[in-house]
């Protein structure tokens, strides 16, 4: 097909085709595509789900009837705290991102997610992390603590490995949360298909950018917490030792400022599959786009102010209980605009029956119902009735089942001809449907009352005699049936599909961008990048099909054999750049093992090959970074199309990695401020939180903070002489940053040391010692960063012109100058004022 | 295995919804006005859904839409919860005010996994006893809880809602109970192996009855008679008085549960067994059979008649 001017169509999909060829053999494990990673990452997601559910079945048949012996109380205990842990680390958090990385690159017209290796990287530390932890139960090890993992229980009195286990396993599974977070933030805000200005993205998108803020804030307090106790647990750093001057309470106010918000991170993209395929059933856009927009900002913000609805019956003051008592139940308003936006749809439109359907019809009505407990728990007086019994596990799985999986089961019968090209079956999907339902409210009503008899939850068996038997036996068949449904579920999922026919192309006949792909899907996720200016473009642009088709629109060719993205501006989406990514690669399964190293080792107190997987990480990121970013393209601009041209490079505040770097420092400062709140939080619980006899040496906190202003002052400059092409003064700028970041971390540790603080004394030293190590790490990153940046530009890979290394250096150098500043005012200025 | 709740005898319904005492009834009428609010929401939102998923029926205008948006998700939530909260926040006002004289006053610390209760008379002195609670009908009765090992919660579901123990923390709660009977108090925070076997017993007697019984208990333990006199040595000669106390004996110890007055209780091993000598020598032999992880050391080894004359001078100490 030879175009009037020339081009030919079928050599330009022929060479694009090729750039964007998947591996195969053995090979085909080194993929980093998001539409091949996206489902492995789906598939080990529900197969967690799977066993998650198992050990749910185990627990309802122990408490099928009184005094069971069917579990052990040790294994019982295992069991549901393991359940939890998976449903949410393993299950409900990554269903999101999963889900996310396969489906947001064609939601908002790109090709692909802007960092692809780090989507690789986060599902294989994700596979290991979570086999490591779902291992230890097949070694009587898994750990006990209940999914909080409340101290003193889980710091003094379960001395085994099994707190060791969720604590490091967890944080790591968190660190790969936070990177798929990253990625799907700078995706929506800066890879959308030109056109698609921030009041057309697709709600999708919306929900994703606000779940991947929360995980950017809401993660690091806890993994802040879980460093404090597995210190306490390692070390005897007493954080929550009474006895040290900690406190017990700390841990839950961290645990809970990441827990609450956790359960609107899964909750909030579940409703964006549901916004997705309402106006799809409706045959109409959706209804009140901003009231959802601004919703879900709204559900966001409001859920890290709730926390405190956990710990109603602590003992905290009455007007604690009363403000968190009306936050949470303003929660209700803007969850309830969401759901009202959806009806109104369904109203204004004519309505299309099908399974996706029969499942959100059917999870709201019932999600409903978890909402009205919401609002019951959330009211502090009858939460001190309601608070740790079965009302409230009927309550939590009432939202999250029918708040998150069923959008979620909805969700995969709607995109699973766009994944896999094949139609679920209407029949099967129906059956699964009715005993899904009915299994679950089997399950999950009669707990309501359960909690009211006064049955606790997680006890491993209860008393005959007090009327708790029909109930409980009633929930065991129920959750018996619910199993049933998943899997006529699963079985119609992975059943052979391979002679039934491909589903037509957009076989819902949805109006978002999505559906324009080819089915079956081809590894280029989008022929080309369309322009975007409508909200439901296969509805509402006219020959939108037929152009994308022709290759009408962005980059529809792969001259250089390279993969290729467009880069676009944040709130206009205009095009910025047009970005390669690397293909292909092992680095990425490399990387998550040595950095698994780093968490898995200490579990069993081997701190030398702790380090020795540290080391091996840092070579594997080395060569990550080397080889596959902030690559010199061999022009500088290229056309991309419709007559417009685009750089190939892009440094500064427009560029993805300068944006990810900025959201992950963000993250990590937030971690930092967790601690920071720990140092203010022991502070107002004891008068004498300072030891009267210390020996201050400040001295040292000086030499810190004026030699940490030079290195940073240094880094600015090399980047200020590097775009000067200075190379001699860039060179001197980055050696001395190296020079002073050295000194300044040695002072940071000298304070505490000289003056005398053992961290395992009391809290107060263990805080400010963990302060001063967090900045002393801070910088020697800085170091690292500083030497690989005039190793960079040695090599010739980094020049005036393309300088993003040390431009994303500085950055994270205004991080780290920020952090030393708060570490040493805190641990050096405190003492000299009090 | 078990021979069911200590409680059998009486047995109620939503343990949580009598009302027996003074918080718990005003949370029961909160819980029956929300629940009956909710089931009225539910029932509207459900209508409204099924009825939009009719397929033949003619689409509303977007405006239509629109308003039910403003009025159905924003307006109308925001005055409900706002009536609930003026309705609501008095009562937690009341649930926490201890400010009220009490007549009796308490400390209950939780154990892995059993309840160290001590009565704290006015005189200063204190009567310490173990998993039962007793409290005068119609008077308040101060408990001051905390924990010296993992956090526990302390929950007596008839009587008021739950309060958490937590170790380097004193927490406050006040009872009310307006009808005599016997309760079950639990502990609802997880707490490791055993949360499951850790209760309580709650007797609400009246005033006078509850004067005489806790003179009693602040009794030393009478002289053993000689029908149990091999049991008392028996308890000596194995070291029980390693852990546990029997006021009036040489036993004095804190770690396990006081024992003064262990015939007297309504139920054994924090609520697990009946007091019964049979079972009190079942726990003896094997207490982690009965509660998993628990820290007394198994007395298997003792012949079983020794085990039984032990178990009838326990039962003896009234």
């Amino acid at each position: 097909m030879i175009e009037p001017d020339g081009t030919d169509r079928h050599a330009q999909a022929r060479r694009l085709r090729e750039a964007w060829r998947q591996p195969t053999g053995w090979r085909y494990w080194s993929a980093v595509n998001n539409n091949v990673v996206g489902l492995w990452y789906i598939a080990v997601t529900l197969l967690f789900f799977i066993f998650g559910g198992v050990l749910a079945l185990l627990m309802r048949w122990q408490l099928a009837r009184p005094d069971n012996d069917f579990l052990s109380a040790d294994r019982y205990n295992q069991i549901f705290t393991l359940h939890g842990s998976v449903m949410m680390f393993l299950f409900a958090i990554p269903i999101f991102e999963s889900v996310s990385i396969l489906l947001l690159p064609a939601m908002i017209g790109a090709r692909e997610l802007p960092f692809p290796r780090i989507s690789a990287f986060g599902f294989w530390a994700f596979t290991i992390g979570g086999l490591f932890l779902c291992g230890s139960l097949f070694f009587d090890a898994a750990p006990q603590g209940g999914w909080f993992m409340y101290p003193p229980l889980t710091s003094r009195y379960q001395p085994g490995i099994g707190a060791d286990i969720w604590l490091l396993g967890f944080s790591f599974i968190e660190v790969s949360a936070i990177a798929a977070a990253v990625e799907l933030i700078v995706g929506v805000l800066r890879c959308r298909a030109p056109g698609m200005r921030l009041n057309l993205i697709p709600l999708y998108a919306w929900y994703v950018l606000v779940a991947g803020v929360m995980v950017v804030f809401a993660f690091p307090p806890l993994i802040a917490g879980t460093i404090l106790l597995e210190l306490e647990r390692a070390f005897g750093w007493p954080f929550f030792d009474p006895a040290g001057g900690g406190d017990p309470l700390l841990w839950q106010h961290l645990f809970w400022i990441f827990g609450h918000p956790e359960v609107y991170i899964i909750f909030l993209p579940s409703v964006a599959l549901i916004a997705m395929i309402v106006p799809t059933a409706a045959r109409r856009p959706i209804v009140g786009y901003s009231w959802i927009v601004l919703a879900a900002i709204g559900t966001g913000f409001l859920s890290f102010g709730l926390w405190v609805h956990h710990m109603f019956t602590t003992g905290l003051p009455g007007v604690t209980l009363a403000i968190f008592s009306a936050a949470s139940m303003a929660v209700a308003i803007p969850t309830g605009i969401q759901i009202f936006c959806f009806l109104a749809t369904l109203l204004a439109g004519t309505i299309t029956r099908s399974v996706p359907m029969l499942y959100i019809i059917g999870g709201l009505s019932t999600f409903v119902i978890g909402g009205l407990t919401g609002v019951m728990v959330a009211m502090a007086p009858f939460n001190f009735q309601a608070h740790d019994t079965y009302f409230v596990v009927a309550h939590l799985h009432t939202v999250l089942i029918a708040g998150a999986v069923f959008p979620v089961v909805a969700g995969i019968y709607y995109y699973y001809p766009l994944a896999l090209g094949k139609l679920l079956s209407e029949r099967l999907g129906r059956v699964s449907f009715w005993l899904i339902f009915t299994g679950f409210n089997a399950t999950f009503l009669p707990m309501h009352l359960t909690g009211l008899m006064g049955l606790p939850r997680r006890v491993f068996t209860y008393p005959a005699g007090l009327g708790l038997e029909p109930l409980n036996l009633l929930s065991t068949a129920g959750a018996f049936v619910l199993a049933a449904g998943f899997a006529v579920m699963a079985w119609d999922v992975v059943r052979p599909k391979s002679r039934r026919p491909y589903a037509p192309r957009n076989p819902w006949n949805a109006g978002s961008v999505e559906w324009l792909q080819e089915i079956p899907g081809l590894p280029w996720g989008v022929r080309t990048i369309p322009f975007v200016d409508r909200r439901y473009p296969l509805w509402e642009t006219p020959n939108f099909l037929r152009d994308y088709d022709a290759g009408e629109f962005f980059l529809p060719d792969a001259e250089e054999g390279r993969r290729e993205m467009l880069v676009t501006s944040s709130i206009d989406a205009e095009p910025l750049q047009c970005m390669r990514i690397p293909g292909p690669t092992f680095i990425t399964l490399f990387a998550a093992i040595a950095v698994g190293g780093i968490f898995i080792f200490p579990t069993f107190k081997m701190y030398s090959m702790m380090g020795v997987s540290a080391a091996v990480s840092l070579v594997v990121i080395v060569i990550w970074l080397w080889t596959g970013t902030a690559e010199i393209p061999e022009k500088a601009r290229k056309p991309i199309g419709r007559g417009a041209t685009a750089p190939l490079y892009l440094s500064g505040r427009h560029a993805p990695g300068w944006w990810a770097m900025g959201v992950t420092m963000l993250a990590i400062f937030s971690a930092f401020i967790s601690l920071v709140f720990g140092y203010f939080f022991y502070w107002t619980r004891h008068e004498i939180f300072m030891p009267d006899d210390a020996r201050e040496q400040a001295v040292w906190a000086v030499i810190a903070l004026v030699a940490t202003v030079a290195a940073w002052a240094s880094t600015l400059l090399a980047r200020k002489w590097n775009a000067a092409d200075r190379a001699a003064a860039f060179y001197a700028g980055t050696l001395f940053g190296v020079v002073t970041a050295v000194a300044g971390g040695a002072a940071l540790l000298a304070h505490p040391y000289f003056s005398d603080l053992n961290p395992a004394t009391t809290v107060y030293p263990a805080i400010v010692w963990l302060l001063a190590i967090w900045s002393a790490l801070h910088l020697a990153v800085g170091v690292i960063m500083l030497l690989y940046c005039a190793a960079r530009r040695l090599a010739g890979r980094m020049t005036a012109n393309y300088d993003m290394d040390i431009v994303n250096v500085a950055l994270y150098w205004h991080f780290t100058m920020v952090t030393v500043a708060i570490t040493i005012a805190i641990t050096a200025g405190i003492p000299y004022l009090a | 295995m078990f021979g069911g709740s200590a409680l059998e005898s009486e047995t109620r319904v939503l343990e949580a919804l009598t009302g027996a005492g003074r918080d718990a009834a005003e949370i029961a009428e909160l819980f029956w006005m929300m629940a009956g609010g909710a089931a009225v929401i539910w029932l509207i939102v459900t209508a409204l859904a099924l009825h939009a998923i009719r397929s033949r029926r003619s689409p509303w205008s977007e405006r239509a839409g629109l308003l039910l948006i403003a009025i159905g998700g924003g307006a109308i939530p925001t005055v409900v919860l706002a009536a609930l909260l003026a309705y609501g926040m008095p009562t937690l006002a009341r649930q926490l005010d201890i400010s009220t004289p009490a007549s009796v006053r308490m400390t209950v610390v939780g154990e892995q996994w059993w309840w160290r209760v001590r009565y704290d008379l006015p005189d200063g002195s204190h009567v310490e006893l173990a998993n039962e609670v007793r409290l005068p009908r119609g008077r308040v009765t101060a408990v001051t809880l905390t924990s010296t090992n993992v956090i526990h919660s302390f929950w007596i579901p008839a009587l008021a809602g739950k309060l958490d123990m937590t170790p380097g923390r004193f927490t406050h709660l006040t009872l009310e109970p307006a009808a005599t009977g016997t309760y079950r108090g639990v502990c609802a925070e997880y707490c490791g192996a055993s949360h499951a076997r850790m209760a309580f017993v709650v007797e609400v007697m009246e005033p006078d009855a509850f004067e005489q019984w806790l003179a009693a208990q602040s009794r030393p333990a009478g002289a053993a008679g000689t029908a149990v006199e091999a049991g008392a040595r028996a308890f000596r000669a194995n070291g029980c008085g390693a852990c546990h106390a029997i006021r009036g004996t040489l036993s004095v110890a804190t770690i396990g549960p006081d024992l003064t007055h262990v015939g007297s209780r309504r139920s054994i091993a924090a609520a697990s067994l009946a007091n019964q000598a049979d079972d009190i020598a079942r726990f003896i032999a094997r207490p982690n059979h009965i509660k998993p992880g628990a820290l007394m050391p198994p007395f298997g080894m003792l012949p079983p008649d020794e085990l039984i004359t032990i178990a009838a001078y326990l039962r003896s100490l009234q």
